[in-house]
């Protein structure tokens, strides 16, 4: 569905302060973290010091004599497995720790305080074995394996291969035209390698869950949680639970940015409930285990090597990527998959070879992350696209707009791009018009500039990205009038600050013709009584969920109309909506409202028709595939959101510190929905990809320990690091399936926001270099290296 | 670890109202509001002073509350996010904040606001740098601050409250 006539829409596209607004503002919004439920215990865990080790005996008997304490719980007699695509985790280490900080036994007490002295009584005798901290040391031969049992592990069949006896759970294989054809074409050939570390999303809210085993065997679930449906199933899954028994409810959430995604610590509170008594237990990660008992994002190595003729065409591309998934898989295998199908960034490559390989090492394991594999593939892919340019002598943005994907060419998995799809030519153009792009600067300007102790630099980076979802990715949305009229609007998916619900409530208003303020979002989601979503994630949250509130609507009015179409003998056809009223079209002084109606029509004899309204609406993923397990051809991407940053900073010679001047962005929203919202999404986006950019970075001591886990040894940015002024350009060309033509664009601000400043970065001191982050210590030894390539 | 069974008895003013309680030595003032008060607007990030998400106000000054004993805060007046509204009314700054999207997952919210108070208190016409100083140790993952110090300059101009 596209707007035909901007200039009538009433509530889509404007800036709409958020439906929750008041709450959060006033400190009444209620998080999970805030919650004590009667009878409710607290949990705390007993992790292992060690990178991999073999759990030889665990002696609990003096933390259970503790006053308090109620349960007291090992790997040992917990025989369930855990995981998304491949069932690899057991829900407290058994026989192995696979990763400093992973929990191995458990306590719940009548306080924090008890709990955690009893986890300090409990005496855990470890076996030290070598760990495995490199993906590229992992996948030799004779590497230790995270996984000996990998063979026997259960796993989404059709979609994922892991590989018994290594350190493979999934290779993700591109395969598109003729590699080797591409190459002869090739006038030059340019090899390149880049490294991304892992990094956490810091969600203000550490995860936290409360869990309670009911009789019956039921089970409620409060949870800090992107996904209830997801949480559900798997839990259910994993302990062969009807789905109808457990009930999983997400109040406010106080950030996820992915990595509330799946299921966490929802398996480990049930059975700490279980053998409490079936008394409700809470359980929320400490700062410093939200960072190293928590999954992250992945590391990545990535090598390029790519083929040009003289006048600038991208003849092939090879990639090899090597994801560090850490000790299980949960999303790392489709985090690998996105970013090989996405692997060549938005350009066209006629002959594109890809090899995703995501690999076991014994890090704390990674997860979803906003962009999902794609800050991380497009860091090389774009500092890549500059590299060739240069070798090329050529303009690094007219190189790109030779080979930007354009209305009729194919990406590297066979879709062909269509007049639905964006212009990521615009978002370029956008970008680099901002910035007042004219070049790359010389050699001796650089050296003059030098001299004063400060030097500028300009770049720009593209970026893409699509939904990673299964084929069948479906929503429901349902809209209960109450009998004044208004309308609450019932959804599964959760906002987390996105602003999703403030949107679907604009386009609720939109087509129902009612004010917005008469549409209201009940917030908490709940299995039992809000309509299917598979995920909150992926940036499909709006698209879905708001094509799904436009046949809600739709049906909703249907059903006015029909009523109203009785009281006012006319035809259906005849009948207008308006102002919450719905009128005949040719008299608007004959109508009926809302009100009237969707509790039931009761005429002035008494007799009534109708009965109480309900829309609904649902969505699926429409025409996606599944990608060939030896082509990696299909159809995966739903919508593909296309953009761009431009970026200007100036490096201090003397300490390496990177000022960012200005830092433009622009993307193809197809339609904006909420101009405020969407700005809001942009700003943040690039700020937390600025971080990744800049200062975040695990570090781990050479026997795998996690050095780095809290705000002071790992800098998120602060108010203080932001760039002296921003800029978003939201450009319009519409997705024709998409509600108003809208894309997502929540993931998308962080991606290539790393690349931007890398570009810029040549552009300032004339040195490439390879590694996130861009420390002021990075940059500051470069300079001193005397080299044009940093590879440290 | 010990588990700390003294017991003292304080007394306290939060948001204007007095209150007498019995607390542990060792339980902070975070605890303190959250747990004994049930006031929950109050918010914990990170349990040691990295974040801000704690952050109140105590005689007049800022501070994040889980590094400030329950004990130390005997004979002080403390003011939190609960008292900041009065009833239905919304304070400029709370109206600023959901004007210009200062606020997205919230968790921030409530310790952001009460630094940005403060310092309106304290200087209610502050330059942009003064805004920066004033938030630079409340942690915000979602904004990217620049809505949140747009929010805070709007009420500025305006005049406080």
């Amino acid at each position: 569905m596209i707007v035909e006539d901007k200039s009538k829409l009433r509530y889509v596209s404007k800036d709409i302060p958020r439906k929750d607004g008041v709450e959060k503002v006033t400190g009444s919004a209620v998080y999970v973290a805030d919650m004590v439920l009667p009878g409710m215990l607290y949990a705390k865990v007993v992790k292992s010091p060690y990178a991999y080790a073999r759990i030889k005996s665990i002696n609990t008997s003096e933390a259970e004599k503790i006053p308090g304490v109620r349960a007291v719980i090992t790997g040992k007699e917990l025989n369930y497995k855990v995981g998304l695509y491949v069932v690899d985790k057991d829900i407290l280490a058994k026989d192995f720790a696979r990763y400093q900080g992973e929990p191995v036994a458990a306590v719940a007490a009548d306080s924090e305080l008890i709990a955690e002295m009893a986890c300090e009584k409990i005496k855990v005798e470890y076996e030290e074995l070598e760990p495995v901290m490199d993906p590229r040391e992992a996948l030799k031969p004779d590497a230790p394996l995270v996984h000996p049992d990998l063979g026997n592990y259960s796993y989404m069949k059709g979609v994922f291969q892991p590989r018994p006896k290594t350190n493979i759970p999934h290779v993700q294989k591109i395969r598109h035209g003729d590699i080797e054809k591409g190459f002869k074409e090739a006038d030059l050939v340019v090899e390149t390698s880049f490294y991304n570390p892992p990094v956490q999303h810091v969600a203000l809210e550490t995860h936290v869950a409360i869990t309670q085993a009911l009789p019956g065997n039921k089970v409620l679930i409060y949870t800090s949680a992107q996904s209830p449906f997801t949480v559900r199933s798997l839990f259910s899954v994993c302990f062969g639970i009807p789905l109808e028994n457990i009930r999983v409810k997400v109040p406010y959430v106080g950030g996820g940015f992915g990595g509330k995604a799946g299921i966490h610590l929802e398996p480990l509170t049930y059975v700490l409930s279980k053998k409490a008594g079936g008394r409700p237990v809470k359980l929320m990660m400490t700062r410093e285990e939200e960072f190293n008992t928590i999954p992250s994002r992945q590391g990545l190595y990535s090598d390029f090597k790519t083929g040009v003729t003289k006048d600038g065409k991208i003849t092939a591309l090879e990639a090899n990527y090597y994801w560090d998934a850490g000790a299980y898989a949960d999303y790392g295998v489709n985090v690998g998959r996105a970013g090989a199908y996405a692997g060549a960034g938005p350009y066209e490559v006629p002959n594109c070879k890809i090899d995703s390989y995501i690999v076991y090492t014994n890090k704390v394991f990674g997860t979803a992350y906003r962009g999902f594999g794609h800050l991380e593939v497009l860091w090389g892919i774009e500092r890549n696209m500059d590299i060739v340019a240069r070798k090329l002598g050529m303009d690094p943005v007219e190189f790109r707009m030779k080979n930007v994907l354009r209305q009729g060419a194919y990406t590297i998995t066979g879709e062909k791009i269509t007049r639905s799809h964006g212009h990521v030519y615009d978002c370029l153009d956008a970008v680099a018009k901002d910035i007042k792009w004219s070049g790359y600067k010389s050699e001796e300007e650089r050296e003059k500039e030098k001299k004063t102790g400060k030097v500028r630099g300009k770049g720009v980076a593209l970026l893409h990205k699509a939904p990673a979802m299964p084929t069948f990715t479906s929503t429901a949305i349902i809209l209960k009038f109450n009998e004044n009229g208004s309308v609450d609007l019932m959804t599964s998916l959760t906002d987390y600050g996105q602003g999703t619900y403030t949107a679907l409530a604009q386009i609720a208003a939109e087509i129902l013709k009612m004010p917005i303020e008469r549409i209201n979002v009940p917030w908490d989601s709940d299995t039992s009584f809000t309509p299917y979503d598979w995920q909150t994630v992926a940036s499909k949250g709006a698209f879905m969920s708001g094509n799904a509130t436009i046949a809600a609507a739709e049906d909703a009015l249907r059903q006015i109309k029909e009523i109203a179409a009785q009281v006012l003998k006319c035809d259906v056809a005849d009948l207008v909506c308006e102002d919450e009223k719905v009128y005949l079209i040719h008299n608007p002084d004959e109508y009926l409202e809302y009100k009237q109606i969707v509790n039931g029509y009761v005429y002035p004899d008494g007799t009534s028709i109708g009965g109480p309204v309900i829309g609904r609406g649902r969505y699926i993923a429409q025409g996606l595939t599944n990608l060939d397990p030896e082509t990696g051809q299909g159809l995966p991407a739903l919508d593909w959101t296309y953009g761009a940053h431009g970026a200007e900073i100036e490096i201090d010679i003397e300490t390496g510190e990177i000022h960012v001047i200005r830092l433009a962005s622009a993307f193809d929203v197809g339609q904006t929905l909420n101009e405020g919202l969407a700005r809001g999404q942009i700003i943040g986006g690039v700020i937390q990809g600025l971080g990744s950019a800049l200062t975040e970075e695990f570090k781990f001591s050479k026997d795998g320990k996690f050095l780095n886990a809290s705000f002071v040894d790992y800098k998120i940015l602060t108010a203080k690091d932001l760039p002296d002024s921003m800029e978003q350009y939201l450009i319009e060309n519409p997705q024709h399936d998409g509600p108003f033509g809208a894309r997502g664009v929540a993931e998308h601000p962080m991606i290539s926001v790393p690349s931007v400043i890398g570009n810029a970065l040549y552009d300032a001191l004339g040195i490439d270099y390879f590694r996130l982050p861009l420390t002021s210590e990075r940059i500051y030894f470069g300079i001193k290296s005397g080299k044009k390539e940093y590879h440290d | 670890m010990k588990e700390y069974t003294k017991e003292l008895n304080i007394t306290v003013k939060v948001n204007g109202r007095e209150y007498h309680e019995s607390v542990p030595a060792n339980m902070t003032l975070l605890q303190f509001l959250r747990n004994k008060l049930l006031l929950t607007g109050t918010k914990e990030g990170c349990g040691i002073g990295e974040c801000g998400a704690c952050t109140v106000v105590m005689n007049g000054k800022t501070v994040t509350s889980c590094l400030v004993l329950a004990a130390e805060a005997d004979g002080a007046e403390i003011r939190t996010i609960e008292g900041e509204a009065k009833g239905e009314k919304l304070t400029a700054l709370q109206e600023s904040f959901i004007k210009y999207h200062g606020e997205q997952c919230g968790f921030c919210t409530p310790g952001m606001i009460m630094s940005a108070q403060n310092l309106l208190d304290r200087n209610p016409k502050p330059t942009r740098e003064e805004i920066v100083e004033a938030i630079s140790g409340n942690l915000c993952r979602c904004t990217g601050y620049e809505p949140i110090i747009k929010a805070i300059e709007a009420v500025a101009e305006k005049g406080n409250r």
